[in-house]
């Protein structure tokens, strides 16, 4: 049996080999760009189906972010848009056959965490200053400066472990089924594999919109109760309050 | 067959079998709390579930640390290289 830890390449591009989930990831970045890009290209201030469905999705998108940390969703609605579309594109991909999810490799899913990871500094510093941002890590008490940088990471990887198990998880069972009983056992596995797919590409979503909100929480708080001097438009205020989520 | 290969097979066996019990009743318990808030309060079953759904992940999160250590001694055992 094929173990689920390592990736054969299937060529080389001088030194550097490529595996199968490379390929994939190339595919479906290339997709997402070339197909946000054709959606894009003429936008109307009076929506035709095709705009208001795109702007169904981003309203929904705002409203999540809003809901689950508080922030205003302008500065992070690119970021955290694009990772949950990537990975639930990359969850699905197993719906072509012959393709296995980029996200059942270690590689994409650690790759994917260290963007988070670095995506909470570069946000963090860019609302606090670096001083500032270095002293919300002796946040209580400057005893828990170890334990602050050890949670910063153990966080970031558990993500990534998490993503992987769940796909990972799927894709393994769902190749023990198929080699034992052959043609439509493994069907309502591979429904659950899509539900899952879908709950994990949010959660991962949310796991960094979590994250990076508790490193700008101080500023989201400020603007959250200063939001009715016109940043926000009436009807659009936040009513719940930050969570204070923690991993 | 070695003593070592003997071992890291039970150890991946019992690492998933005791490491799915908790994680199974812990859901039980986070959903049935779940079911209870949303039948008192319907109106915010939105919000009581999107928590539901992160809280889940995470618990779900500690069997899914048990099965990577599984696949870790069964398929990348350093003792047995």
């Amino acid at each position: 049996m094929k173990s689920p830890l390592e990736s054969l390449p299937l060529f080389h591009i001088g030194p550097v080999p490529i595996t199968q989930a490379v390929v994939t990831t190339w595919a479906i970045m290339a997709l997402l760009v070339i197909g946000a890009f054709l959606l894009t290209r003429k936008l109307d201030r009076v929506p035709g189906k095709r705009q208001a469905a795109l702007e169904l999705m981003v309203s929904t998108l705002d409203i999540q972010i809003r809901e689950t940390t508080g922030a205003r969703p302008v500065p992070y609605r690119g970021f955290i848009g694009t990772l949950f579309l990537f990975i639930l594109a990359a969850n699905w991909s197993s719906l072509v056959p012959g393709l296995e999810p980029p996200t059942a490799q270690l590689e994409t899913d650690a790759a994917l965490a260290m963007l988070v990871f670095l995506s909470v500094i570069w946000f963090g510093v860019r609302d606090r200053g670096v001083q500032g941002y270095l002293k919300s890590f002796a946040a209580p008490n400057p005893v828990m400066i170890p334990l602050n940088i050890l949670e910063s990471v153990t966080r970031t990887f558990s993500m990534f472990v998490r993503l992987f198990g769940n796909v990972m998880s799927g894709v393994f069972i769902i190749g023990i089924v198929a080699s034992l009983a052959g043609l439509l056992v493994p069907i309502p596995l591979m429904a659950l594999e899509l539900l899952t797919g879908l709950v994990q590409a949010y959660i991962f979503a949310v796991l960094a919109m979590v994250f990076i909100a508790a490193a700008v929480e101080h500023d989201a708080h400020h603007l959250t109760n200063r939001a009715p001097e016109g940043l926000v438009p009436p009807g659009e205020e936040p009513e719940s309050s930050p969570t204070e989520k923690d991993s | 067959m070695d003593y070592l290969s003997l071992a890291s097979i039970l150890g991946a066996v019992f690492a998933v079998a005791f490491g799915a019990l908790g994680p199974a009743l812990a859901e039980g318990r986070a959903v049935a709390a779940a079911m209870d808030a949303i039948a008192r309060q319907p109106e915010a079953s939105n919000t009581i579930s999107r928590t539901l759904f992160v809280g889940l992940a995470m618990i779900e999160t500690t069997a899914i640390y048990c099965l990577v250590i599984a696949l870790l001694l069964l398929f990348a055992n350093p003792l047995l290289a």
